[in-house]
């Protein structure tokens, strides 16, 4: 299956959606995250240095290239306390749902 | 991002490793993609592993076999629910027949942002000499 990169997971519990991909070899600087309204961009460019001349290759399956990939969130998120993180090659973006969109407990009186 | 002529990259699905290979833990293991590639002095193996923390993850040379492995800890917190689901996290495992002997004591290992650098120097071969004879 080809997609556009990189896959995501999306999660979410009562507070966050909680999003994940698979980057590795991804540096923080490399990646730029937009969020606008209910929609999130992730873009950068992956590297692979190409080897001395010399080299002969018995495997190439790792890709670079650059991506670009947006989704939109299933309701409204507050985009001011977005957090990233970059760690072992996953990247986990969490993203506070907007007050409002917050499932309330109600307590019966 | 500067060059106009960087290709855009392709997603692909993580493979799964074959259910007829060998396997004793539970759970899905992938197949890391990796580059390989020679010198006249060392293989190098370059290996995506997101995922896998540095000390989880296992090398072993063991006559020509050379075998990958590492596992991943689930990343979802377990509050969490699904709401859209492209990869799977599983360990990773993966196996190699080196054809050139390499010098065990040599071979080095890095792990950084998921990918693992893996050199395998060759065993040094006697390399030829010249011999200049002195005139007495």
């Amino acid at each position: 299956m080809s997609g556009v990169y990189p896959l995501i997971n999306l999660t979410a519990d009562k507070d966050n959606y909680y999003l994940r991909a698979e980057i590795p070899g991804l540096q923080s600087d490399e990646l730029d995250i937009q969020v606008a309204g209910n929609s999130i961009t992730l873009a950068g460019e992956r590297k692979i240095p190409t080897q001395d001349e010399n080299a002969k290759y018995h495997r190439r399956e790792r890709e670079a290239g650059r991506f670009s990939r947006g989704i939109s969130l299933p309701g409204d998120v507050n985009p001011d306390k977005v957090e990233a993180s970059l760690k072992d090659g996953v990247l986990t973006v969490i993203i506070p749902k907007a007050e409002a969109a917050k499932p309330k407990q109600i307590s019966v009186k | 991002m500067s060059n106009e002529n960087v290709k855009n990259i392709q997603a692909k699905e993580k493979s799964e490793v074959d259910s007829h290979s060998e396997q004793t833990k539970p759970g899905p293991a992938f197949i890391p993609a990796v580059d390989i590639f020679e010198t006249e002095t060392a293989i190098t193996l370059i290996a995506d592993m997101p995922g896998v923390k540095a000390d989880a993850i296992n090398i072993d040379l063991n006559e020509n076999v050379l075998s990958l492995s590492g596992d991943v800890l689930p990343l979802e917190g377990k509050d969490e629910e699904d709401i859209l689901v492209e990869f799977e996290v599983g360990r990773f495992w993966r196996q190699f027949t080196i054809s050139e002997v390499i010098d065990q004591s040599k071979i080095d290992a890095e792990f950084k942002d998921g990918v693992l650098h893996l050199t395998l120097p060759k065993v040094e071969k006697a390399q030829p000499r010249k011999i200049t004879v002195k005139a007495s």
